[in-house]
């Protein structure tokens, strides 16, 4: 099944996804298309004036130019996810260094789609760290 | 009977707007209110919305609309609004409209203000929201029946018409000057292709920026906002009064996008934040390139807006832009096209995406007798709309038609 991670270029959790028999949604694979195709080696750096105007259907036009530019490369990889794996509250070094409006709005539209989603902590020991990969595990597993 | 409009609002108190809300409210017979909510329903609705802003003035927000839609809370219509230049405002306001037209019957606007509010383009969104809510039944009007007139006073361009037995048999249009003399002259010479004369005219409605004057002039039957007038007229004239549809009305100083089923209106966006998305912007074109604005379009047919590109989403850069495109040598054909398809790109832009678009799409106005520019909204669109004839006159048809039903 495709499932899609927030943050969208977590290794961690693209990892995990692919681990247990899925197909990770992943910012990675968005900037990867943009590499092969503009030609441009330098993500996000390669998002283009069309791909913002493209995010106008996640984000009106009062929106900043680069929520709607992530919404762009973000939204319809959330529109084809089976399901979700959501991790919160962790520190700004992970996953993608950005926008909190973007993050808030991504976590919605995940909402919105009302697909199976597990929503995890940010581990701070290695205990915490063996109970994440333990419910992210159950979940995948599960999904069918 | 007052009209309770939930408002639903982040920034109103500290932006010194509330006044100005509370006094276009009141000029068209309804009363803001606020659904009550208790501190605790207000974590619950965040979890349940799933968006979870961290200002708690917008959580307040999505937890009264729960109410509404939850049905616990009693209001007629619905008015979203927050700062502009917010983007967390921006964004649940967006999705509060959405969410409130998925689960309610409720006439909902959004609007996102400044400071220095524009009094009139409020009142006009207050007025239509009432408008849906206490003429339900004029507006589900078809026919038109008896002798009427319809005289719309736009911010360019005054039209009038006559009607009978749903039928137009005389109209006429001039550019507006003096709102009343404007209007006289439109009328008279559609009496006269129509050869009726005034006392023989049953009822005359009137709309538009000069409604409330030309109203009161010529003791009309019927005085309303363009946002509804207009959507009726542009059913009638596009034969679509049944089903869903969208009609764009790209004006001389502002733009409207309504979206109707079966004729009556459900959501409407007003304005443009600049000139640059007008029919303003296309008579300077026009005038740049000493070509008078009728032949605007046609030469716009022959362009490649490719070849001519315009960047800007002011009238002024824009203009800007045109001019260093003549100056490479570029054609008046690819320069004019370059115009009209900035237009269509920025209704686009800065309009389309605050209503679900619904096919098929009407376009009417003046600006739709520009074919370069319907062609434009077209390839913007992915889908050529459909331009009634008389597209220019969906105002003064609305006026006739709506004000046969007062007879």
């Amino acid at each position: 099944m495709k499932v899609f991670i927030d943050p969208p270029n977590s290794m961690i959790l693209y990892d995990l996804v692919e681990r247990f028999g899925h197909e990770p949604l992943s910012a990675m694979a968005a900037i990867q298309n943009k590499i092969d195709n503009i030609e441009v080696d330098m993500p996000p750096m390669n998002v283009t004036l069309d791909d913002v105007i493209r995010g106008l259907k996640y984000a009106g036009v009062e929106v900043p130019s680069g929520i709607r530019g992530r919404l762009a490369m973000w939204g319809p990889l959330i529109e084809q996810a089976d399901a979700a794996v959501i991790m919160i509250d962790a520190p700004f070094s992970f996953g993608c260094v950005g926008c909190e409006r973007s993050n808030e709005m991504v976590k919605y539209l995940i909402k919105r789609r009302g697909i199976p989603t597990v929503t995890v902590y940010y581990p701070k020991n290695e205990e915490e760290a063996e109970t994440v990969v333990g419910q992210v595990k159950e979940f995948l597993e599960g999904l069918k | 009977m007052t009209i309770k409009i939930a408002q639903l609002s982040c920034g109103t108190e500290y932006s010194s707007v509330q006044y100005e809300i509370d006094k276009a409210a009141r000029s068209v017979g309804a009363k803001v209110v606020y659904p009550d909510v208790s501190f605790e329903d207000i974590n619950e609705a965040v979890k349940r919305f799933g968006f979870n802003p961290r200002s708690p003035q917008l959580k307040l927000m999505i937890a009264r609309a729960i109410k509404l839609a939850d049905k616990k809370y009693d209001a007629d219509a619905v008015f979203i609004t927050s700062c502009f230049r917010c983007a967390e405002a921006a964004l649940v306001r967006n999705e509060l409209r959405r969410f409130i037209q998925e689960n309610t019957n409720l006439p909902v606007v959004t609007y996102s203000f400044t400071e220095r509010l524009k009094a009139a383009q409020l009142l006009t969104r207050m007025e239509a929201l009432v408008t849906i809510v206490t003429k339900k039944d004029l507006l589900a009007r078809e026919r038109q029946t008896g002798l009427t007139a319809g005289l719309d006073s736009g911010s360019s361009t005054t039209k009038a018409v006559i009607m009978q037995n749903n039928k137009i048999i005389g109209k006429d249009w001039t550019s507006t000057g003096d709102v009343v003399k404007s209007a006289q002259q439109v009328l008279e010479n559609a009496m006269k292709e129509a050869g009726v004369e005034f006392k023989q005219i049953e009822a005359l409605g009137t709309t538009g920026y000069g409604r409330f004057n030309l109203g009161k002039f010529y003791n009309a039957k019927l005085v309303q906002e363009e946002l509804t007038v207009n959507s009726k007229g542009a059913v009638w004239l596009a034969d679509r009064q049944r089903g869903e549809a969208t009609i764009l009305d790209i004006g001389g100083m502002d733009n409207k996008a309504i979206t109707v089923r079966n004729g009556v209106p459900d959501n409407f966006t007003m304005g443009g934040i600049c000139a640059g998305a007008s029919g303003r912007f296309l008579e300077m074109t026009a005038k740049r390139l000493k070509i008078e604005i009728e032949e605007l379009g046609k030469l716009a047919d022959k362009g490649d807006w490719r070849n001519a590109k315009m960047n800007s989403y002011c009238s002024v850069f824009g203009i800007q832009d045109l001019v260093t495109g003549l100056g490479e040598g570029k054609s008046f054909e690819d320069v004019a096209a370059a115009a009209c398809h900035s237009v269509a790109e920025q209704v686009y832009e800065q309009q389309l995406q605050e209503i679900d678009v619904r096919h098929p799409i009407i376009q009417v106005g003046g600006t739709s007798l520009i074919s370069g520019l319907v062609k434009a909204v077209g390839e913007v669109l992915g889908e050529r709309p459909i331009v009634p004839p008389n597209s220019q006159y969906i105002g003064a048809v609305g006026g006739a038609l709506l004000s046969s039903g007062l007879l």
